[in-house]
């Protein structure tokens, strides 16, 4: 399989796991002047949106942005479009995840997976997920 | 059972009766705004939700029909002020005894679409459509009566 | 037996592209009754109307199918044609292959089977058409206007103008509207109240005008050309023929702290009150909820003071019905509540406003005279901050999903006004877009940015923080420099999305009219009759039909005063001849259609009826065809199977569904 078929799977797989329609956004950026965490993050939150869109997955998973996030969701509450840029940024957490293998957590496993550089809320949000 | 000659698929036969004034309107939304739904669905226009007589939706079902939805105007929005109420009442009556009769409740539907609703005609029509091909042919309703003639 | 003639549109390619229109001709030809079958490119033109004069003349056709776009488009056109040619027009049927086939379908041989179906159904139909004979209705020469803003306003005095009797409605207790709460208007930056006053003026003295202020519409019957109307004329406690507008009254009421509706809430006036200085008419009222005497009986100082002798605590809500020909709904707008937006903590800071309420401050006779303070401090400001599209061009329950249109302009104006008045004062504008289409617009908003140093910032307000210091902390981005913003600004103010005003909901719902799920008004087509309701008779004039500025208002509004004034100017209309009619045969005067007809069209009488050779009176059910209009609720309540609905008989849809499924 070439490498274009891959980013479009990953994108087809953002938009599912995330439930978002990228499309749906009308690039306010009302998401970056939300996120607490913006100035720790290499790819803004209101340009999530158009990595998912151009298939830039790759470029995505590698950013900082990924392990940035707090999972807050505060960019989620107020975007007057329901993209949800947090859950594009969950996504894309677990495609890198689950690339890696595994794709379940069980919470036995969580303390030896422990970094203290890590949000809480981010464990939080990845159990959420992969306990499924 | 109505099936493609070529394909072979089963090919649902569906009436839609839709009021002038709402869903004949947002039917026509729908076209405008090219909000594709399956071509198995065929519009009758009537002037208003009420004027469907219970007897058209039997006779559909005993001509071959595997589905039949009636569209009006939402409650209190109806161009004659209180026809869809009466509409909703009749039909409600007239499902109940067809799923009686073994016409399942999913082959019949009332839905409310306005002249502005483009969208929503076209996903009721989608999601209906589905129904009925999830359904499969229908049992077809005989009238005994010119039978025995 | 009918002799049926069938023609097929190509339409240019919008039904050819997707419709084997030769298909179509081929089969409908086969079809019983059928003697002529045709295509053509363009039926709706002058030579394929021919077409069917043409056919007519030469294959004595009887009734008529024209395979094409929807009825809604040209079954007018085609039954004028079939007039022409001389057949009755009710013998026309339209199958719709455009918008109900060939624009949805994109496999070329769903759509040709599908255009098939529906030809077949209308021929059906049309083999059991009858000739229908339209009657007359009389056209009651008045007009109601609802709402007496600027809309209202205009479309009365252009009703008035031509010779016509027209009343305007108005809830509150002066006509003026949202433009009367206005500061100043765009482009042109001329004071709101210098241009509409006149107006106002002009309106009041009309000798063809009514004013009924502090009125509510309140049941509406009957159709085009001859509505009834109920007016409930709320008791104002004045009697406005005695009342002089000295003015005493108000200055001596000891009930002073209630909100002031007109300056949004934002100063207070008495119980007793006009709501602005050039209010028409200039008659206060009593407002019983905030009156000490109706409260406690106590007080009735305004009646001391007044020397008029024009108080009346006694007044009661009076009901007026009149009779018209033609509505004009002018209902306006109002903007959306804020509630859900706790980010831009509207209701946690003084200093938060929307755009509505600056007007209201800038204004000379607003809460702060006209002087820009901080209305929690009341002092003067170093940074306001102005955030666009606040609940518009959102897809979320919180606000709209539509653009409401002005915001971009007036807050322009807004900035470049403060700017032009304190140049001390910094401005900074957050958009997501500006968009300015319009004369003069661009540029307008151009010179904000260019001569009045307005610095606007492509991005969207995060967040509103009230800060201990009294200041707003203002978080934002700016995405041409992909930066977060931190700004610390004096007062905030939102360019609220507007939305229809509350009370066109029940109003659409008395004139049968339809609405959007916004709640704006539907237009009977959204090109071609745009200031036109679907329900005849009803005219739609500014903010209720979508978000207009004030000169599309104005302009509006004139487009639907000429609407109704063709309606007036008509001495008779003709009716629907779709109506019910009862088999005096099968009729047993049970009264059960009587019961459901929303219109009391139905009474009954006794006749002598001869069924098959036995002669009796009976009662029978007879249908009036001035009221009947057409729903045909009768004809399935009817448990005899007497009643039916002519041009959509029983029969004629059984033969539409029977084809259909055949």
């Amino acid at each position: 399989m070439s490498n274009v078929s891959k980013t479009e799977r990953q994108a087809a797989m953002i938009r599912e796991i995330s439930g978002a329609n990228p499309a749906k956004c009308m690039k306010c950026g009302k998401c970056s002047a939300t996120c607490p965490a913006f100035d720790e993050m290499d790819i803004k939150p209101h340009q999530f949106v158009s990595y998912v869109q151009d298939g830039n997955i790759e470029a995505l998973a590698a950013s900082k942005s990924l392990w940035k996030c707090l999972s807050c969701f505060a960019c989620i509450e107020r975007c007057p479009r329901n993209v949800k840029p947090a859950k594009l940024i969950d996504a894309a957490r677990q495609i890198v995840e689950r690339e890696k293998g595994g794709d379940y957590l069980s919470p036995d496993e969580i303390p030896a997976l422990l970094d203290p550089e890590l949000p809480q809320q981010l464990l939080v949000s990845a159990f959420r997920r992969y306990r499924r | 059972m109505p099936v493609n000659e070529k394909t072979g698929e089963f090919t649902p036969k569906i009436v839609a009766f839709c009021c002038n004034w709402c869903s004949y309107a947002g039917a026509d939304l729908a076209g405008s705004s090219r909000l594709a739904y399956p071509a198995e669905v065929k519009i009758i226009r009537v002037p208003c939700s009420c004027r469907v007589n219970p007897m058209f939706i039997l006779r559909a079902f005993e001509k071959g029909a595997d589905g039949v939805i009636i569209c009006g105007c939402h409650p209190g929005d109806c161009h004659y002020s209180t026809g869809n109420y009466y509409a909703r009442r009749r039909m409600t009556l007239l499902f109940s005894m067809l799923d009686y009769l073994g016409v399942e409740s999913g082959r019949t539907r009332v839905e409310w679409v306005s002249a502005a609703e483009g969208v929503k005609f076209s996903t009721t029509m989608n999601e209906f459509a589905a129904k009925i091909h999830e359904l499969g042919p229908n049992v077809r309703l005989e009238d005994l009566r010119c039978k025995n003639n | 037996m009918q002799r049926i003639g069938v023609f097929v549109c190509h339409c240019g390619s919008n039904i050819a592209a997707t419709v084997d229109v030769k298909k179509v001709v081929e089969m409908a030809a086969r079809e019983p009754s059928v003697v002529h079958a045709e295509d053509y490119p363009y039926m709706c033109s002058e030579a394929g109307q021919a077409k069917i004069a043409q056919a007519v003349a030469e294959k004595g056709l009887t009734g008529i199918v024209v395979c094409s776009c929807s009825p809604r488009m040209h079954e007018a056109t085609f039954r004028k044609a079939a007039e022409r040619a001389g057949i009755n027009p009710f013998m026309v049927e339209i199958a719709n292959i455009r918008e109900h086939c060939s624009w949805i379908h994109k496999n070329i041989e769903e759509g040709t089977e599908k255009a098939i179906i529906l030809a077949r159904a209308a021929i059906a139909k049309v083999n059991l058409n009858a000739p229908l004979f339209p009657g007359e209705s009389r056209v009651t020469k008045r007009a109601l206007v609802i709402g007496g803003g600027i809309a209202g306003i205009q479309s009365a005095l252009d009703i008035a103008d031509a010779g016509y009797e027209v009343d305007i409605v108005e809830k509150t207790p002066s006509i003026g509207g949202r433009m009367a709460q206005l500061d100043k208007t765009f482009p042109t930056l001329d004071c709101s109240a210098c241009i509409l006053t006149p107006k106002m003026v002009e309106a009041a003295a009309h000798e063809k005008i009514r004013i009924y202020t502090y009125s509510e519409v309140e049941k509406i019957s009957g159709f085009v050309g001859d509505f009834t109307v109920d007016i409930r004329k709320k008791a104002r406690s004045i009697d406005a023929t005695k009342c002089t507008g000295c003015g005493v009254c108000q200055e001596k009421c000891h009930s002073k702290k209630s909100l002031s509706e007109f300056n949004r809430g934002l100063g207070t006036r008495s119980a007793i009150y006009t709501p602005f200085a050039q209010a028409i008419p200039n008659v206060p009222v009593i407002d019983r909820e905030a009156c000490i005497k109706f409260k406690t009986g106590k007080c009735g100082v305004c009646a001391k003071v007044c020397a008029a002798g024009a108080i009346d605590y006694e007044q009661k809500d009076e009901i007026i019905t009149e009779k018209y020909g033609a509505i004009v709904v002018a209902t306006g707008f109002d903007t959306i509540k804020l509630d859900k937006y706790d980010e831009y903590a509207y209701n946690q800071s003084k200093d938060v406003i929307t755009s509505l309420e600056l007007e209201r401050v800038m204004n000379a006779a607003g809460p702060t005279k006209g002087h820009l303070e901080r209305l929690s401090d009341g002092k003067h400001p170093e940074h306001i901050v102005f955030v666009q599209c606040v609940g518009s061009r959102c897809s979320d329950e919180r606000g709209k999903p539509y653009c409401s249109k002005i915001c971009c302009m007036y807050t322009a104006k807004h900035a470049m006004l403060i700017r032009d008045k304190y140049p001390d004062v910094k401005v900074t504008v957050f958009y997501i877009d500006v968009r300015t289409p319009g004369k003069n617009f661009d540029e307008f908003y151009r010179r904000a940015v260019e001569e009045y140093g307005v610095n606007y910032i492509k991005g969207q307000v995060g967040k509103v923080a009230p800060q201990p210091d009294g200041s707003l902390l203002v978080q934002a981005s700016d995405l041409l420099d992909n930066k977060q913003i931190k700004l610390k600004a004096d007062m905030v103010v939102l360019a609220t999305a507007i939305e229809p005003d509350p009370s066109v909901r029940p109003l659409a719902t008395m004139l049968t009219a339809s609405i959007d799920t916004n709640n704006f008004l539907t237009e009977a087509h959204p090109k071609l009759r745009p200031v036109e309701s679907p329900t005849a008779g009803i005219f739609l004039s500014g903010v209720c039909q979508g978000p207009k500025d004030i000169p599309e208002t104005v302009a509006q509004a004139g487009a639907a005063a000429v609407k109704a004034i063709g309606l007036l100017a008509k001495d008779k209309l003709t009716t629907n001849p779709c109506t019910a009619k009862a088999d005096e045969l099968l009729c047993n005067g049970c009264s059960t259609c009587a019961n459901v007809c929303p219109y009391g069209a139905i009474s009954y009488e006794t006749k002598l009826i001869n069924d098959h050779g036995i002669r009796e009176d009976r009662r029978v059910a007879v249908v009036n065809n001035a009221l009947c209009q057409g729903c045909g609720a009768c004809t399935v309540a009817c448990p005899s199977g007497a009643m039916d609905l002519q041009g959509f008989s029983n029969r004629q849809i059984i033969a539409e569904v029977d084809a259909i499924c055949r």
